[in-house]
C-alpha cells in the first residue's frame, strides 16, 4: 500500500497512467469483439519484419517524440514553444531530395541520376534545419522577441522556402538507399531506431554534463541565472539550435518514409502535436524544471490515441472529437487543482481513519 | 564566433530574401498576356486585345492558377484550342489561386469587351455581381470545371467534371472485373469534406448498394497523402488481415502509401495478387504503377475539356441550340491483361501520349 502511493506521487505516474489507460481501452473492446484479449499488444514477426500494433506506434510516433526532445528543452529555457518545427521538417525533407535529384528534376531511380550522393542530401537537409533552428534561436535569445512570434516567420516561410526549391512538385528519391530511413533496418522499423538514438544521446548529455541545470535555471529566471554567471542567451540559442537539429532529423524521417518530398504536408501540424506531447508529459509550458522521458510518454501517448481510433474503425469525420475528449480528460487528470483534491481527499482519510 | 554566426544569419536571411523575390518570375513567364489585376498589367493586356482582328473570336479566360500537373495539363489544353491558327484570339488569366485577382480579371474582360468569357472560379461564392455585370454588357459566359454558388440563368453554360462520375464508373468497373465474386472492401478516403472525396464515396457507394455481395469493411482518411494512405493501410492490415480483396484509394498517393504498407506486411495486390487496387486520379506516376499491373483500374479526372468549350462557342456564334450543362467524360485505365468495356487498357503508347 505504502509502496503504490509512493508510485502514485512520483512525477512520471500520471503520464505512464495516462498512456496504459488508452492502450487497455483496446483491451475493453477486443474482448467485446470476441477477439483474444490482448490482440492489440500482440508482436509477431511477418515477412521478417516485426508487425504489430505496438510496433505501429513505436514506428509511427518516432517523429513526434524526436521533435518533443528539441521543443522540451525550448519550452524549459524561454517559457515559449518553437511553433517552426513542422515546417522546418519540410524544409529538411525538401533541400534533401532537391540535393539528390537535383533542381527541376521531379524524380530518380537509379544511383546515375542522382545529382549527389544520399549522404549530402541528408546532410543539407539537417544543415538546413539547424541554419533555421540558429535564425530562431538568434530572434529569442538576442533580439528578445516573444518565441510564438518569432518561430512564427519560420512557421509560414519554412514552408514556403521549400516549396520553391522543390519547383512546387512532389520530388521523389526511388533509391533503397535513401528508403531505408524510414523502412526497415533488419527486422526493426528504422524511425524507431533513429528515435532511440536521439533518446539516448540527448539523455546522456543531459545527465552527464551540466546542461540539463543551466536550461532549467535559466527558464526558471533568465536574469538570475546571468547574475550567477550563465550565459543565458547563448543558452537559448542552444537550445533553438537542438530543436532545429532533431525537427531535420524528423523530416528526413518523414521524407525516407515516402521518398518523396512532399513539401506540402510532410510535418503538417505536427509542431501542435510536439507541444501537446510536451504537455501530456506533465511539463509545465511556463517553462523551468522539465522531465524528458515524460514528454517522450507524451509523444507516444498522442500515437496510441491515433492508433487506437484507427484500430476501432472510429469514422475519421467524428475521430477529432475523441482525440480531443481523451487529451482533455488526460490534461485535466494532470491540473494542479484536481491533484491537490485528491491529496485533500486521502489526507482527510487518513485522518478520519486515526480519529476511529 | 558571434561574428561568424551573424554572417551566417544575414546570408540565410538574403539567400531566403532572394528565393522569395524569385517566386513571382515563374508564375509572370507562365501567364504572359495575363493582366494580373494589377493597374500596371491592365493596360498592356488591352493592348494585346485590341488589335485582334475582326475576323478572330475573342475569349477571355479566367483560369485558377496553376497548383497542380493537372491544371498545368488544363491550360495547355486551352491554349492549343483556342490558337490563333484556330481563328481565336485567347486573353488568358492565371490567377494564381487568388479570388480577387479573378474577379478583377473577369472585370477586365468585360471591360476589353471580348467576345465570350470562360472562368474557372477558384471560390464556388461571390459572383453574382460579376457575372450581371457581364450580362448586362452582353457577353456569354461559360463556367469551367468548377461550379458558381448564382443562379444558373445569370451565367449562359456549364461545363465540367463529376467526381460523383467518377466513383461510379470505378464501382461499374470492379462489378464487370469480379463479375458477381465476392468483395470485401476497404476505403482510403480523400480529405474530410473536399469535394472530390464526398463525389468519390457517394458514387463507389451508390453501385456498392446494387450489389449484396460486396462489403465494405471500413473507411477511412488518409488526407490526400501518402504518408495518410501507408498509415491507414497499416491499421487495415492489422484489422482486416485476410479478409479484404479490394482497396480503394481516393488518389493516387494515398495508393502508393498504401501499396508499401501491404509490401511491408508481405501482401501481393494488382494483377497477379490477392488484393485488387482501385485508384484516382490517373497522374502520370499512376498510371506508371496501372501499366506495371500493380494498380488494377486507375480512374482519371479529364483536364482535356477545351473542345467541348470551343463546340459551345461556334453554336453560339452560329445562333444554334447549344448545351447549357455539359459534363466531361471522365475515363478509367486498366493493368494490361483486364479487358473492360468501361475502360482503356494500358499500353506504354497510351501512357506516352498522355498530356500531363
Amino acid at each position: 500500500m505504502n509502496n503504490l502511493k509512493a508510485l502514485t506521487k512520483k512525477q512520471l505516474f500520471l503520464p505512464i497512467f495516462s498512456m496504459i489507460l488508452v492502450m487497455l481501452v483496446n483491451v475493453l473492446f477486443d474482448i467485446a469483439d470476441g477477439n483474444n484479449a490482448f490482440d492489440f499488444f500482440s508482436v509477431s514477426m511477418k515477412g521478417g519484419v516485426l508487425y504489430g500494433r505496438i510496433v505501429d506506434i513505436l514506428n509511427r510516433g518516432s517523429e513526434v517524440a524526436i521533435l518533443a526532445l528539441g521543443m522540451t528543452l525550448v519550452v524549459s529555457c524561454s517559457a515559449g514553444t518553437d511553433i517552426s518545427v513542422g515546417s522546418v521538417m519540410s524544409l529538411a525533407g525538401g533541400v534533401c531530395c532537391v540535393i539528390i535529384a537535383g533542381f527541376g528534376v521531379t524524380s530518380v531511380s537509379t544511383a546515375a541520376e542522382l545529382a549527389h550522393p544520399i549522404w549530402m542530401g541528408i546532410a543539407c537537409g539537417i544543415g538546413a534545419a539547424i541554419l533555421a533552428g540558429i535564425f530562431n534561436g538568434f530572434l529569442v535569445a538576442y533580439m528578445k522577441i516573444q518565441p510564438m512570434v518569432a518561430t512564427l516567420i519560420l512557421w509560414s516561410a519554412a514552408r514556403a522556402l521549400a516549396l520553391l526549391i522543390c519547383n512546387n512538385m512532389i520530388v521523389y528519391v526511388r533509391m533503397d538507399e535513401f528508403k531505408v530511413f524510414g523502412s526497415f533496418l533488419g527486422p526493426i522499423p528504422t524511425p524507431i531506431l533513429i528515435a532511440a538514438v536521439c533518446i539516448a544521446v540527448l539523455a546522456l548529455v543531459l545527465k552527464f554534463t551540466a546542461l540539463g541545470t543551466y536550461i532549467q535555471s535559466v527558464g526558471i529566471n533568465k536574469r538570475s541565472s546571468r547574475i550567477a554567471g550563465f550565459n543565458s542567451a547563448q543558452i537559448i540559442l542552444m537550445c533553438y539550435t537542438i530543436c532545429g537539429l532533431f525537427a531535420g532529423i524528423a523530416g528526413i524521417v518523414n521524407t525516407s518514409r515516402i521518398y518523396s518530398a512532399d513539401t506540402n504536408n510532410i510535418g503538417l501540424t505536427m509542431e501542435m502535436d510536439a507541444i501537446l506531447a510536451v504537455a501530456l508529459g506533465g511539463n509545465s509550458l511556463g517553462g523551468g524544471k522539465f522531465n524528458l522521458a515524460g514528454s517522450i510518454i507524451g509523444a507516444y501517448t498522442i500515437q496510441a490515441i491515433t492508433t487506437t481510433l484507427l484500430a476501432r474503425g472510429v469514422s475519421t469525420a467524428q475521430a477529432p472529437v475523441f482525440k480531443a475528449v481523451i487529451i482533455i480528460l488526460i490534461v485535466v487528470i494532470q491540473a494542479p487543482p484536481v491533484k491537490a483534491y485528491f491529496k485533500r481527499r486521502s489526507a482527510a482519510k487518513a485522518a478520519a481513519k486515526e480519529a476511529v | 564566433m558571434k561574428k561568424i554566426l551573424s554572417v551566417l544569419l544575414a546570408l540565410t536571411m538574403v539567400l531566403a530574401l532572394a528565393a522569395c523575390g524569385g517566386s513571382s518570375a515563374p508564375a509572370a513567364t507562365q501567364a504572359p498576356a495575363a493582366p494580373a489585376a494589377t493597374e500596371a498589367a491592365a493596360p498592356a493586356a488591352t493592348e494585346a486585345a485590341a488589335p485582334a482582328e475582326d475576323s478572330k473570336i475573342v475569349v477571355g479566360f479566367a483560369q485558377v492558377g496553376h497548383e497542380s500537373d493537372w491544371r498545368t495539363a488544363n491550360t495547355k489544353n486551352y491554349q492549343d484550342v483556342f490558337s490563333a491558327e484556330n481563328g481565336y484570339d485567347l486573353v488568358f488569366v492565371d490567377c494564381d489561386n487568388d479570388n480577387a485577382v479573378q474577379i478583377e480579371a473577369v472585370r477586365t474582360s468585360i471591360q476589353q469587351g471580348v467576345d465570350y468569357i470562360i472562368l474557372a472560379p477558384i471560390q464556388s461564392a461571390g459572383w453574382e455581381s460579376v457575372l450581371q455585370e457581364a450580362k448586362d454588357a452582353g457577353i456569354p459566359v461559360i463556367v469551367a470545371d468548377r461550379q458558381v454558388d448564382a443562379d444558373p440563368s445569370m451565367y449562359d453554360a456549364f461545363l465540367g467534371t463529376d467526381t460523383s462520375v467518377e466513383g461510379k464508373l470505378a464501382g461499374d468497373w470492379l462489378a464487370e472485373y469480379l463479375n458477381g465474386a465476392e468483395a470485401n472492401i476497404l476505403v482510403i478516403e480523400g480529405s474530410v469534406g473536399s469535394s472530390a472525396a464526398i463525389g468519390r464515396t457517394n458514387g463507389f457507394n451508390a453501385v456498392a448498394a446494387e450489389h449484396p455481395e460486396w462489403t465494405i469493411l471500413d473507411s477511412q482518411s488518409g488526407d490526400f497523402t501518402q504518408t495518410g494512405g501507408q498509415e491507414v493501410m497499416e491499421s487495415f492490415i492489422k484489422s482486416y488481415n485476410g479478409k479484404f480483396n479490394v482497396v480503394v484509394c481516393q488518389n493516387d498517393n494515398e495508393a502508393y502509401g498504401a501499396m508499401d504498407a501491404m509490401d511491408a506486411a508481405g501482401i501481393t495486390y494488382g494483377v497477379d495478387g490477392d488484393v485488387i487496387i482501385i485508384s484516382y486520379d490517373a497522374t502520370h506516376d499512376g498510371l506508371k504503377y496501372t501499366l506495371e499491373g500493380k494498380i488494377n483500374c486507375n480512374v482519371e479526372c479529364n483536364p482535356i475539356q477545351a473542345a467541348y468549350v470551343e463546340k459551345i462557342i461556334q453554336q453560339m456564334e452560329a445562333g444554334e441550340e447549344f448545351a447549357t450543362y455539359t459534363l466531361v467524360e471522365d475515363q478509367a485505365f486498366v493493368a494490361p491483361g483486364i479487358e473492360s468495356a468501361y475502360a482503356t487498357t494500358m499500353t506504354q503508347e497510351v501512357l506516352d501520349g498522355r498530356a500531363y
